[in-house]
């Protein structure tokens, strides 16, 4: 058990330093709420509507595209651990992976799935027939 | 040590909690992470199995698995926002335009 | 020059990189311009085939997980055939569709390239990464007419069963894993071997699981659920690509899975196989005869083929795996012309897929009647065509092996499917047009040639098909 002791020791002085710290501002902050304040937080703005509204189809599409290049990352971690052992064979093969995937990443590029809001869509595609 | 069939247990246990919730759950989302549960819990099946080897292949197949698994979600969640657009309802029970 | 350790995966090189050229050109295209995308895949398409048929006979093999022995070179060539016919019969459709161009052509050869690296495949893990390649760009390739409900909701359906279907093959690979300390294939097989004598449960475990994985794949009953629906919701021509196409991955895949590796067990998972074909030659002939939609009933018609297919892998004997390798051939090019004509036939507003939309074509598109009817024959196995020849010899090697009571539902099964099939052709020769229901359509030249080309095939195969079966059991030799 000797081993726990060290973790025991942090999180009772974790959770005390956020407790006192909390009662302090309690005990001795002014209070002087209003409206606004009670309010849930939101960037400081006051809330406008409900946030279960719907959201534009491209958050999906950004998050999809996010998950993927995002976990093809993984494959990067075990290849940076085993550098040494895997030498030039291991470096050409994640290069060319990664390659693959650039491939794919530009065709997102080029179809306008990075661009937000009506301003710069139209100017893609107005880029567009020059490239 | 944990002796290893008590991880294939949980990993089952875990099988059998996804393949209910792809036959019980009305929510075409839900049953999407119904199925990501079913491949995590081969995921611990693989671990469980390589950590008893002694070898890393058990967790080098799990980051293909897990690579695999997001190119699904990825794909599933497309398919569903198309469906979403046609319907307006993630029921399955509301997509029967094909004899099911 | 070329590390040997690649040469195998040159095929599986020519598809991929070709479909990275597509998605690369859909990139820089700018809206409305015309690239030859399609000519493209072709050229990577001719590729795989051209050095398939360089490494014929040379048992290349890259890292030991890809091997290119003739059993994965013939399915690679088979794959070629389907993948340049479906190009061909997809340039007038994907137009007249208005299909995203770039898109539908990459995923197309994406998945050409999961189907051969699956076929090619000697370790577990490269089959389930290969199926996954293969099936998430067919589940896109069924939805990629967005406007149509239909084709979404297939997709769905499709992606659902799909996705559910290789979490089961995911565990059987992690047990098989387990008990053998590998996924290679060969490894497997001779740790198996060893131990043929005991009977360790876990070993029936992973068999299961791997099976319910590929009759999911393979569509067999109880596991079809997906398919009728897919392949209506399906634009025509996708659906004669993935029904063929992933039939053949799926079978290569179990063919050598099962025959080879789980070979030692062969007593314990062959009466598993024994039910699966029974159920699914009843079940895909006897529905299918109720069907009114024809892509409907190529769908039940496809689950009894698959049913038919299996009849040769519980035979387990040279004729039969010889005769998995020629049924697939004789029904890829069957099935994918067959799909052909539909495609051809249909208008973006509709489908054109109803047995009603097929009645008095004789007398308004003759050509495209008499090619329909020769398909159908092939499917229903009437010779001289190539779908009678693999019936054949599917038939006769179950006999020589012994399973006389699956060489008789196959051919009674066989006998209802005619029905079926005759049903179609006598809407089109005896029944009067109902002209206000399909307008007339443009047929394209390319569209015409792919038909052509696959009626001469089927002919070749039907009546002289000595010099394919020769091809066929010589594949076979090199693996089992």
């Amino acid at each position: 058990m000797d081993g726990w002791l060290g973790v025991v020791i942090m999180i009772a002085l974790g959770v005390g330093f956020a407790g006192v710290m909390i009662g302090l501002s309690l005990l001795l902050g002014p209070k002087n709420p209003t409206p606004e304040k009670l309010a849930p937080y939101e960037c400081g703005m006051p809330a406008v509507g409900d946030a279960r509204e719907r959201h534009s189809v491209k958050f999906y599409l950004v998050a999809m595209i996010f998950l993927l290049f995002d976990i093809e990352i993984a494959f990067l971690y075990p290849w940076a651990v085993a550098l040494r052992d895997l030498g030039w064979p291991g470096f050409v093969q994640l290069v060319s992976f990664f390659a693959i995937l650039s491939v794919g990443y530009v065709y997102v590029w080029r179809k306008g799935v990075l661009e937000w809001g009506p301003v710069a869509r139209t100017r893609g595609q107005a880029q567009r027939p020059a490239a | 040590m944990i002796p290893l069939s008590h991880y294939l247990f949980v990993s089952a246990v875990l099988f059998a909690i996804g393949t209910t919730g792809v036959f019980l759950r009305r929510n075409l989302i839900t049953i999407l992470l119904s199925i990501e549960i079913m491949l995590n819990a081969v995921n611990l099946s693989f671990v469980a199995f390589g950590r008893q080897m002694g070898t890393v292949d058990g967790q080098i197949i799990v980051f293909f698995v897990m690579t695999v698994a997001a190119a699904e979600a990825a794909v599933g969640l497309a398919i569903v926002i198309g469906l979403f657009r046609h319907r307006e309802s993630l029921n399955p029970d509301a997509f029967v335009s094909l004899k099911w | 020059m070329l590390d040997s350790n690649l040469h195998a995966i040159v095929p599986l090189l020519c598809v991929i990189l070709s479909a990275l050229a597509v998605m690369a050109a859909e990139a820089f295209r700018s809206p409305g311009e015309d690239m030859p995308l399609g000519g493209l895949g072709l050229v990577g398409l001719i590729g795989a085939g051209a050095s398939a048929v360089a490494l014929w006979g040379r048992n290349a093999s890259s890292f030991n997980v890809i091997v290119a022995d003739n059993f994965s070179l013939f399915i690679t060539l088979l794959l070629v055939v389907v993948g340049v016919l479906t190009i061909m019969f997809s340039g007038p459709v994907v137009a007249r569709d208005g299909l995203p161009k770039g898109e539908y052509y990459a995923l197309l050869l994406f998945s050409i390239a999961g189907m051969i690296m699956m076929a090619m495949a000697n370790d577990l893990l490269v089959v389930f990464i290969a199926l996954e390649i293969l099936s998430l760009a067919v589940y896109v390739l069924t939805g990629i007419r967005r406007d149509d409900a239909r084709a979404t909701e297939a997709a769905f359906k499709y992606f659902l069963l799909g996705a559910f279907s290789s979490a089961f093959f995911l565990y059987g690979i992690a047990f098989t894993f387990g008990l053998s300390g590998s996924t290679r294939l060969d490894r497997v097989g001779a740790f198996l071997a060893a131990q043929s004598m005991s009977d360790n449960p876990l070993i029936l475990v992973a068999i299961g699981l791997l099976l319910v994985g590929f009759a999911f794949k393979i569509s067999a009953v109880p596991f079809h659920m997906w398919t009728p629906d897919a392949y209506e919701g399906a634009p025509a021509v996708v659906t004669g690509f993935m029904s063929t196409g992933v039939k053949a991955a799926a079978f290569a895949a179990f063919t050598r899975v099962f025959l080879s590796t789980f070979e030692p067990f062969t007593g314990d998972w062959a009466p598993m196989v024994w039910a699966l074909a029974v159920v699914t030659m009843i079940l895909g002939t006897v529905v299918g005869v109720a069907q009114s939609n024809l892509k409907r009933m190529l769908a039940y018609s496809s689950i009894a083929h698959g049913g038919y297919l299996l009849v040769g892998l519980v035979s387990a004997n040279d004729i039969g795996k010889a005769a998995i390798l020629f049924y697939l051939l004789a029904y890829a090019v069957t099935n994918v012309a067959a799909f052909g004509v539909i495609a051809l036939l249909g208008t973006k507003d509709r489908p054109n897929d109803e047995l009603r939309d097929f009645a008095g074509l004789w007398h308004t598109r003759p050509a495209l009647a008499a090619l329909m009817t020769v398909c159908l024959l092939s499917l229903g196995g009437l010779p001289p065509t190539a779908g009678f020849i693999g019936k054949w010899y599917v038939f006769s090697a179950a006999v020589s092996a012994g399973y006389y009571d699956l060489a008789i539902i196959g051919v009674l099964t066989s006998v209802i499917s005619v029905f079926f099939y005759l049903r179609v052709v006598v809407m089109m020769y005896m029944v009067e047009r109902d002209a206000a229901l399909t307008p007339p359509v443009k047929i394209a030249g390319l569209g015409m040639a792919a038909l052509v080309a696959s009626i001469v095939a089927i002919f070749y195969l039907g009546i002289l098909p000595s010099r394919v079966l020769t091809f066929a059991s010589q594949s076979i030799s090199t693996i089992f």
